[in-house]
């Protein structure tokens, strides 16, 4: 199996060099048959890989390719860790790549960057496997900084519109702070145990327990739960949880197929999958579990908030992303790890679907992305049209759909959490589900129902996008129907996850779910329909419908007597006026300070020149002892004998 | 048969004879001038890859070692060997110098001939210092370097040329007065400069404190180190191309160089009582230079500040092992951190060649170093624009590219020491890739800012060997950095072994 390893990630690599390196001067055609090529056979050997391991039980398979480093006797190997986790995440990233892959035939069709685009997205298939797939935290860095990488690349694809090359340098910037964390947490981990082989330090996690360590002050922190609270600060950025949160939106900027693969079902939910594949670190820190939950609720309610005031179609997407990534980590947070990633399997297929619907609606749209100027789109994109309300369903939580089953899962669980900030945490996370499908059915109506805003030119070209298009809508939208129903029992409750996630009894929430006796998809969908979620769900879907179609004049009303939260959310929180008022000047402003001051003034100025002055100025005046005149050296000369032979005779 | 040749003599006097003569030639003959001195500089290369293919990685001995008499009333030997800390910098110097002497054809017209004489020379001069084994012999091929660079500043560099290469003269000439000083008092206490008695040589504290210093005012100024480092600026902006990547990319790492072979091993102790000073004036250059790079609109003073924020990531990598067995009790990570310091150093060095050809690229077009005057290359210079990403990923610290290699292992050991040490210097992560990607912004990206960038043509298949070659360098060690280690495992191993025991 080891050859199938290395072609699986290798096959992405080798098309992404060769289109990249051929570039322009490469036939289009080529461009998209060698890429897909390269991750269609991804796809197929992947799931080739989940069979072994999930159907015919393989065990886990932990091995080096080579050695990259060895220093001080720690040895760093690229290697592989295959095993149920690696096997769920390889599965989706090839899945949804390959559809994007073959989506982008259609959508950057008269884009002259062709081909470096399909190089890219390849490129980052490459990357994000290496990150799911590595068997150490330096490969797990490696493939980070590749995915971070490339979402700067594609962000900043079409590199001459401003906001695009803003918004990539943010993404990086602010991905760069999480990842500093993340370095710091590897480098403790490299300190405490003494490796970053996964499995030795896993086997070594249980001498952490009761070591501490003093950062600031005379406060012990464990050290547990620094170094899972350094590991989750990388989370967070990538992840983009509050506070790091602030580059997902603006990443929009880029191609809508990167939206989808990398800003919704893949690259984000790095974060997401790295807080898994540690749990045995994390089960050893209530406290960084706790601040985990918080953050995932933070993130969860306050997010989903800020979709609602979005009339940018990506946008709205976008900030639900976020808000679903905070459910995500919430679950994580209560030591529901795979609940977690079943959510990040579920939304991977859904949220790609929607991302990738409205890609085509941004097609019939001509590039126009405000929802404004939308509406009634139903009867020109019938396919787009079914898509998006199977996608839209799915993330509300419908019952039945794939993201019910997630969702609910991750709400039954945290009512079960003990943990502080759990129950904050489950008023978060069902508040989030009336305004999850509030701003899902707002995006809905106001692009699919209601009266036709555009102008007469867009109205008359409006058509349903080509197959290219379409097919990766359908072939998302089934998984976003089946998968939840398919995959709960074994992945919540069947203990697939049992040899990648490590639990500790008293804390396992989804043992005690398993426990209530819900375990099937049947009994779970009557258990939830008892539940208010659904409820909540439907109430949002109701007040969408009275709000945008009933009666449209009634969002106006509300802006204007609700000013004040309509201006803190229409400000996204002064976020963004933080960073950009405040961090980026004052980062500016230090340097000029430093530069101008210190260097300039101060080093060079008084030290360097000033020094050169004063050794001229001293010549001024020993310059005046030689006068060239011989009589004033002759004088010098006898009273300095004088003077030594007085000393001489009489002083001594 | 091969390693029987006084290979080290070769390398060292073939490109200094080979000098001379490109020099004797004269500018009447400079095509043939170009022709020889890519040849002598080639066969340099190649005799460097001759000396890394019978390298012994295995000990931390010295090796092709020659030995004769050279001024025997001050017992000074003409003595040369290496070991593993010297062969990846002399494996620098002779696989950039080809590059420049490659760019020079294109971007010097007046005094080709001398211009590619004084880098020949300058190469020979500089594997001198890395080879020597002679306290003396080390210091005249130090002060011999300072010659040919004053000149390529002096004669091809830009219009204020002369209070830079004289800030430039006076800063390092003043440091190595004091080195010379320092030398001194040894060769008196020990009564020859052969470099392994001046190690094992027996010295109090107070004795070490003094000689420490007088080595710090040479290396601190060379590498450069805070406060000490104004004058690395005004250097580079006033040097032509290839003058500013020789600087960065090889006379920098001769203060790295000087601190791991003359001050820790002479003067451990006083090393060990003054890490607090090193650290401190490490985690000042990555973290204010880190600051002050922001603030600058001209791409040489940008790449400039950046040299010396990655050097801090080299003295920090060499001091902060005594903080590591301080504060741990073992010297488990010491090793990475030195090792990291000189990964830091072969790394920057590449990388940093990379970054001021890409500046000479467009200098040679443009006539600018201002980024203010540029914007919107990358619709002109696709080809370019991919490389400068690169590189300057490269320099932000990139997994998978060589910039990253070396700050990982210095981190990763920091943190053993202190866990502040690290996080100031991790702000690098954050920093360098503010400045480097805003650079890259505001000069690649945007729409077209102007005709002349409209009018921009992409690389020349020289320009192009130029920077694939050095792309090859930066991902090769970033992908598979083992080789590079192993090569110096041994001697760093050796070398702390010497310096954690003391001499006191």
């Amino acid at each position: 199996m080891e050859q199938v390893y290395l072609a699986i990630v290798l096959a992405p690599l080798i098309a992404a060099i060769v289109v990249g390196l051929g570039g322009s001067r490469m036939d289009r055609a080529w461009a998209h048959r060698l890429t897909i090529v390269g991750v269609g056979a991804s796809f197929a050997l992947s799931l080739v890989v989940a069979w072994d391991v999930f159907v015919r039980g393989a065990p886990v398979f932990d091995g080096a390719v080579y050695t990259w480093l060895v220093s001080d006797g720690l040895r760093l190997e690229i290697g592989f860790l295959i095993d149920s986790l690696s096997a769920v995440m390889m599965t989706v990233v090839t899945f949804v790549s390959l559809m994007v892959h073959i989506y982008t035939i259609g959508y950057m069709k008269d884009d002259p960057g062709y081909a470096r685009f399909f190089s890219y997205i390849s490129l980052f298939t490459f990357g994000m496997l290496m990150l799911v797939m590595a068997n150490n935290f330096l490969q797990l860095f490696f493939g980070w900084e590749a995915v971070g990488l490339v979402s700067y690349l594609l962000i900043g694809f079409w590199f001459k519109r401003p906001t695009a090359v803003a918004a990539n340098l943010k993404a990086f910037l602010v991905n760069r702070v999480g990842d500093l964390g993340l370095l710091l947490g590897i480098a403790a981990i490299f300190m405490y145990t003494g490796s970053l082989a996964y499995s030795e330090v896993f086997a070594a996690a249980p001498t952490l327990v009761g070591q501490t360590i003093n950062v600031i002050g005379d406060y012990q922190w464990q050290v547990a739960t620094l170094i899972c609270i350094l590991l989750f600060i990388g989370a967070m950025g990538k992840s983009a949880q509050v506070p790091l949160h602030v580059w997902l939106p603006d990443s929009m900027e880029g191609p809508t197929p990167i939206s989808a693969l990398i800003h919704a079902a893949t690259m984000v939910t790095a974060g997401i999958f790295l807080v898994a594949r540690t749990s045995p670190l994390f089960e050893l820190s209530v406290t960084a579990l706790s601040f985990v939950l918080v953050i995932g609720a933070v993130t969860a309610l306050f997010m989903g908030l800020l979709g609602l005031v979005q009339n940018d179609i990506k946008r709205v997407v976008a900030y639900s992303t976020l808000s679903q990534l905070g459910y995500m980590t919430v679950a994580l947070g209560v030591s529901a790890y795979a609940a977690g990633i079943f959510h990040l399997f579920t939304h991977a297929f859904f949220k790609a679907l929607l991302f990738l619907a409205a890609g085509s609606v941004i097609i019939a749209m001509h590039h126009v992305q405000d929802m404004r100027q939308m509406g009634g789109l139903r009867k020109y994109m019938p396919i787009t049209y079914w898509t998006s309300l199977i996608g839209a369903l799915a993330l509300i939580g419908f019952p039945g759909m794939a993201g019910f089953y997630s969702k609910d899962a991750i709400i039954e669980v945290v009512g079960l959490a003990e943990m502080p900030g759990a129950t904050f945490a489950w008023w978060a996370v069902m508040l989030g589900v009336f305004i999850t499908a509030l701003y899902t059915f707002r995006m809905f109506f106001m692009v699919f129902h209601g009266q036709p805003r555009m102008d007469e030119h867009t109205r008359e070209h409006l058509q349903e996008s080509p197959r290219v298009v379409t097919l990766p809508l359908v072939l998302l939208a089934i998984p976003s129907v089946v998968i939840g129903a398919l995959m709960l029992a074994p992945m919540l409750f069947g203990g697939v996850f049992d040899d990648a996630i490590h639990v500790l009894p008293e804390r396992d929430v989804l043992g005690m779910l398993a426990a209530q006796g819900y375990t099937d998809a049947w009994s779970f969908l009557i258990h939830g329909l008892q539940a208010p979620a659904v409820w909540l769900a439907a109430a949002g879907v109701l007040a969408a419908w009275v709000l945008y179609i009933w009666q449209p004049h009634l969002p106006g009303v509300f802006a204007r007597v609700l000013a004040p939260v309509f201006v803190v959310l229409d400000r996204k929180y002064w976020f963004d006026e933080l960073y950009l008022k405040g961090f980026a000047p004052l980062g500016r402003g230090l340097g000029r300070l430093f530069w101008q001051v210190g260097d300039v003034r101060v080093i060079d100025g008084w030290l360097v020149n000033g020094s050169a002055r004063a050794v001229g100025r001293l010549a001024v005046v020993a310059r005046r002892a030689q006068t060239g005149f011989l009589y004033h050296y002759a004088l010098v000369m006898i009273t300095a004998l004088a003077l030594l032979m007085g000393w001489l005779l009489f002083v001594r | 048969m091969f390693s029987d040749l006084p290979l080290l003599s070769l390398i060292i006097w073939l490109p200094i004879l080979g000098g001379v003569a490109v020099f004797a030639l004269g500018e009447a003959r400079v095509a043939w001038g170009h022709r020889l001195a890519l040849l002598v500089s080639v066969l340099t290369a190649l005799l460097g890859v001759g000396l890394y293919a019978a390298f012994d990685n295995s000990t931390a001995d010295m090796q092709f070692v020659e030995r004769a008499p050279w001024i025997e009333a001050f017992s000074a030997w003409y003595y040369l060997g290496i070991d593993g800390i010297a062969l990846p910098l002399i494996l620098l110097t002779v696989l950039v110098t080809p590059l420049v002497v490659i760019a020079a054809a294109q971007s010097i017209q007046q005094r080709a001939s001398q211009y590619l004489a004084a880098f020949l020379i300058m190469e020979g001069i500089m594997i001198g210092v890395f080879a020597a084994r002679d306290a003396l012999l080390f210091y005249v091929f130090w002060e011999a370097m300072l010659i040919p660079m004053f000149l390529i500043i002096g004669i091809w560099g830009g219009p204020n040329r002369v209070y830079a290469t004289i800030k430039f003269f006076l800063f390092t000439f003043f440091g190595s007065v004091l080195m010379l000083v320092a030398l001194i008092y040894l060769y008196r206490q020990a009564g020859t400069f052969d470099l392994y008695t001046l190690q094992q040589l027996p010295l109090d504290a107070g004795e070490q404190m003094w000689i420490f210093l007088a080595f710090f005012a040479a290396f601190a100024v060379k590498i450069p180190m805070w406060p000490v480092h104004t004058w690395l600026p005004d250097a580079h902006v006033e040097a032509p191309t290839g003058g500013s990547v020789i600087l960065a990319a090889i006379m920098l790492k001769l203060g790295g160089y000087g601190f791991v072979r003359l001050s820790l091993p002479i003067t451990p102790d006083a090393a060990m009582a003054l890490d607090w000073l090193m650290v401190g004036l490490s985690l000042i250059a990555i973290v204010y230079i880190g600051f002050v790079a922001l603030a600058q609109s001209d791409m040489k003073k940008l790449i400039a500040y950046s040299s010396i924020a990655h050097m801090g990531f080299a003295t920090l990598g060499f001091f902060i092992p005594f903080m590591i067995v301080a504060g741990t009790g073992e010297s488990t990570g010491a090793r990475m951190a030195v090792e990291g310091g000189m990964v830091q150093m072969i790394s920057h060095g590449f990388v940093s060649a990379a970054l001021f050809f890409c500046v000479g690229v467009l200098y040679d077009r443009m006539h600018s170093r201002q980024i203010g005057d540029y914007g919107g290359v990358a619709n002109t210079m696709p080809v370019f624009a991919a490389f400068m990403v690169l590189f300057a990923m490269a320099n932000a610290g990139l997994p998978g590219t060589s910039g990253f290699v070396g700050e990982f292992m210095v981190i990763l050991a920091s943190f053993r020491a202190n866990i502040w040490v690290a996080l100031l210097a991790g702000t690098t992560l954050v920093l360098g890739a503010a400045y480097t990607l805003w650079l890259v912004k505001r000069v690649l990206y945007g729409e077209v800012a102007n005709e002349r960038v409209a009018g921009l043509q992409d690389l020349s298949r020289r320009e192009f060997v130029i920077l694939a070659a050095l792309a090859v360098a930066v991902l090769g060690i970033g992908l598979w950095p083992a080789p590079l280690v192993e090569m110096m495992s041994e001697s760093v191993s050796a070398l702390l072994d010497h310096v954690l025991q003391g001499k006191l």
